[in-house]
């Protein structure tokens, strides 16, 4: 049997942009360790397989003004768990891909081996990098390179590197160091990395489905795989019942601020009528990556309810500790793109 | 004795995790891993165990290269340091975590945030050593290149810290909202506007301050423009000025005269030389050890890579227990790829290697270690106290930003010898009493903050 792996957004107080009325918390503690500690660690108790952390360069639209880095909140629950995978948001159209390829494989040896990046293009100001506007067909294609170029710098280091040659007294073999000399249409890369290769090869790169050309895991808005990434995963915003049925949580919230419609379905009921739709599309894509709408009412249901229900009919399994991602995922760990080549 | 400066003065000890070197021996059995988190831990915990106020991460943009190849011999591959350092937030309570990060081939915008995120996910712990870089060699990784002259390398940084301030300082101190109508009062974040010769930027902060106000700003220059960047913006400075007694003085009374020059207070920053501590049971012994360590860093490889940078040409295939090589050095260009190793003289430098070695009859790694940076002090627990209280209460520096010569456990003599010592005369804290690291540095607000 196929089975599902389970992702969940855990940014802010939840997907709706008024959730953070609802949090178990004021304004001030969101910005804090001990509720980054504390929602990581939920996540990680209720069995989900990834994590993943928007982020942008700016404050959210609407709801909360203030948000920590997602390297950042990444990198500091990643001593602090042992099975779930970690996917910052990272973007791609103004950032600097040297910098981003050395903050993941960090993350990746902080983490041993459980990081991921969610590619983001276009959801930054170009005023804040001041850089010139990209628009249009230039997302994709700075999406595409930053992608190539930390790729190509993880492999940039073969995976023994440094030998410790004591007789002939190196510490490194030149010959598994790499010059990547990437040259894309806006910009070049050198190489090698200052960061050694990361302990699953690669991160796992995730996108948005037809962002860039080959993704490890593909998100999607329709419950179908696509042809073009190993892993499909689809995105589904959910409101659950608590004491409170679904609908008027979410009215409540509503009456507030409207929740965006973002083209991600939307599941709003029972825990057992989500188990059963997940249940369902157990087959049809390899995963999905749940928006709860309120972190602090919603994780605790999915925690109880939902995702004890899919590991008892086998639709879900529980990572195992110490696993990497990769393994978590199915995934192979990347040949070296350099070494395969010689 | 009681004529001293300062005499209450009080050491603190940094501890710097180098990660690119020759001076962290590697070849040792007991050398652990240089990138596995686990080794760094171990270091952070034993500073804070030693009530050190900071673990302070390098950074270098490029791997380093001699005569155009990847420079193989020394130790190379570390963490990004503000990634690193949020993972080690996690794992510590108090101790500073300290990033270098550079302001070329940064953005004002996202460096500033992702201080902020480390400064409050540590509760107030942060800090900055900023740096610059020009050289185009280290531009081939980034976007724009080497785009930066070597005059303006400061210019750049000095505006980037003022950016930077603008942003910690864009939230108001009681931004959440009273009524709770709104997640924050409305107005209580201002935008940024930068407009000068090297930003065009309009930024929205994201995050408040943290306890500590802003991360603590550390500056490592030594050029006379790099001194009067550090009077001007820094709250610590990481020297190398740090083996000689009248050496440290002299460059602390000259920042200090900076610092009062810039209009600050004379005790508005911190000098943490960095310095190597060998310890041992006798003077004899620990003199022993050092010669010991000192073999081990500058291996028969690491001596011809070091007279080849000298002489400008490769050396790899002399005989490093021999003599110097009887030609002379040519000139060559600088590219900057061994970092801030800079040959200046090479003929100057070569008479004087030439000079030595004749006169105390030295091979050519003789020479190498005879004349190397004097990094270190070596000596028993109690006599390295009765010096190092003697230097900060001199008013010589305020302490040392400390580099183990072995990874992970070179740090466990100094917390486990040397600090009861120190304590015994008072010049060292017997508890944090402080959370920040601002607190632990007993420094004053951020400037643009009082």
């Amino acid at each position: 049997m196929t089975v599902l792996h389970l992702a969940v957004e855990l940014d802010g107080d939840g997907a709706h942009p008024a959730a953070w009325r609802r949090a178990q918390h004021g304004p001030s503690e969101l910005l804090t360790a001990r509720r980054t500690e504390r929602v990581a660690r939920r996540a990680e108790n209720a069995g989900f397989t990834l994590a993943t952390f928007d982020d942008a360069i700016t404050p959210p639209g609407a709801g909360p003004l203030g948000r920590i880095g997602a390297v950042e909140r990444a990198a500091f629950v990643a001593p602090l768990t042992t099975s779930i995978g970690l996917a910052p948001v990272v973007a791609t159209t103004y950032t600097e891909p040297f910098h981003v390829a050395s903050q993941l494989a960090s993350l990746d040896h902080a983490s041993l081996g459980r990081a991921g990046w969610v590619v983001a293009a276009g959801t930054e100001p170009h005023r804040a990098w001041g850089r010139p506007p990209v628009t249009g067909d230039g997302l994709a294609r700075e999406a595409r390179d930053a992608v190539t170029v930390a790729r190509d710098l993880f492999d940039s280091w073969g995976d023994d590197a440094a030998i410790r040659d004591v007789t002939t007294g190196r510490y490194l073999d030149r010959a598994q160091l790499h010059y990547i000399d990437f040259v894309g249409e806006t910009y070049s890369v050198k190489g090698p990395a200052i960061v050694p290769r990361p302990p699953q090869g690669h991160v796992v790169v995730i996108a948005p489905h037809g962002l860039i050309p080959d993704p490890d895991v593909a998100l999607v808005t329709t419950p179908q795989r696509v042809p073009d990434a190993p892993l499909t995963f689809l995105e589904l915003e959910v409101a659950l019942d608590t004491d409170v049925p679904a609908e008027e949580r979410l009215a409540a919230l509503d009456a507030h601020t409207p929740w965006p419609r973002t083209g991600r379905p939307r599941h709003v009921g029972s825990a057992e009528s989500l188990v059963e739709r997940l249940r369902g599309l157990a087959g049809t894509v390899d995963g999905v990556r749940l928006h709860p709408l309120v972190l602090d009412e919603d994780l605790p249901v999915l925690s109880a309810r939902v995702l004890p229900a899919l590991f008892e009919s086998r639709t879900a399994t529980r990572p195992r500790a110490g696993a990497s991602l990769r393994t978590t995922l199915g995934l192979p760990r990347p040949a070296n793109r350099f070494e395969v080549a010689s | 004795m009681s004529e001293y400066p300062f005499p209450g003065a009080q050491l603190h000890f940094g501890v710097f995790f180098q990660g690119v070197n020759h001076w962290t021996i590697w070849s040792h059995p007991d050398s652990g891993s240089q990138i596995d988190f686990a080794s760094f831990r171990r270091v952070a915990q034993t500073a804070e165990r030693g009530l050190f106020d900071a673990f302070f991460l390098g950074e270098g943009l490029r791997l380093r290269e001699s005569g155009g190849k990847i420079h193989d011999l020394d130790i190379a591959g570390r963490p990004d340091a503000i990634t690193q350092l949020s993972a080690l937030a996690a794992v510590t309570d108090r101790i500073g975590l300290v990033a270098t990060q550079n302001t070329t081939y940064n953005e004002p915008a996202d460096l500033a945030r992702r201080l902020s995120g480390l400064d409050l996910l540590s509760g107030g712990r942060a800090g900055w050593n900023v740096v610059t870089t020009d050289n185009a060699w280290t531009g081939e990784n980034f976007r724009r290149g080497g785009y930066l002259d070597h005059a303006d390398r400061y210019v750049r940084a000095g505006l980037f810290v003022e950016a930077a301030r603008a942003i910690w300082d864009g939230w108001a101190h009681d931004w959440p909202a009273a009524d709770g109508s709104t997640w924050a009062r409305p107005g209580a974040v201002t935008p940024v506007r930068v407009q000068n010769a090297q930003f065009d930027v309009e930024i929205i902060p994201t995050l408040p301050r943290s306890p500590q106000g802003h991360p603590v700003l550390f500056q490592a220059g030594d050029s006379p423009a790099g001194r009067d960047f550090g009077a001007s913006y820094a709250e610590v400075i990481f020297s190398a000025h740090g083996a000689d007694f009248d050496d440290a003085l002299a460059f602390a009374n000259d920042l200090r005269a900076r610092l009062v020059a810039a209009g600050r207070p004379a005790d508005d920053l911190r000098i943490l030389p960095g310095t190597e501590i060998v310890i041992a049971d006798t003077e004899e012994e620990a003199e022993e050890k050092q010669r010991w360590i000192r073999l081990q860093q500058v291996t028969p490889a690491t001596a011809l890579a070091i007279a080849s940078q000298v002489w400008g040409f490769d050396l790899s295939d002399r005989d490093a227990d021999g003599p110097l090589p009887s030609e002379d050095p040519v000139e060559v260009e600088e590219t900057g790829e061994m970092g801030s190793r800079r040959w200046t003289d090479r003929r100057a430098i070569a008479a004087r290697w030439r000079e030595v070695a004749e006169a105390e009859k030295l091979s050519l790694r003789e020479t190498v270690i005879r004349l190397g940076p004097q990094r270190g002090h070596a000596g028993t627990p109690s006599g390295l106290a009765d010096k190092f209280a003697h230097w900060v209460r001199s008013g010589a520096i305020d302490g040392f930003n400390v580099s183990p010569y072995l990874i992970p456990d070179g740090l466990d003599d100094i917390v486990d010898r040397l600090v009861p010592e120190l304590q015994d005369r008072g010049v060292y804290r017997t508890e944090y009493t402080g959370t920040t690291l601002r607190e632990h540095l007993g420094l004053r607000p951020p400037l643009t903050r009082r």
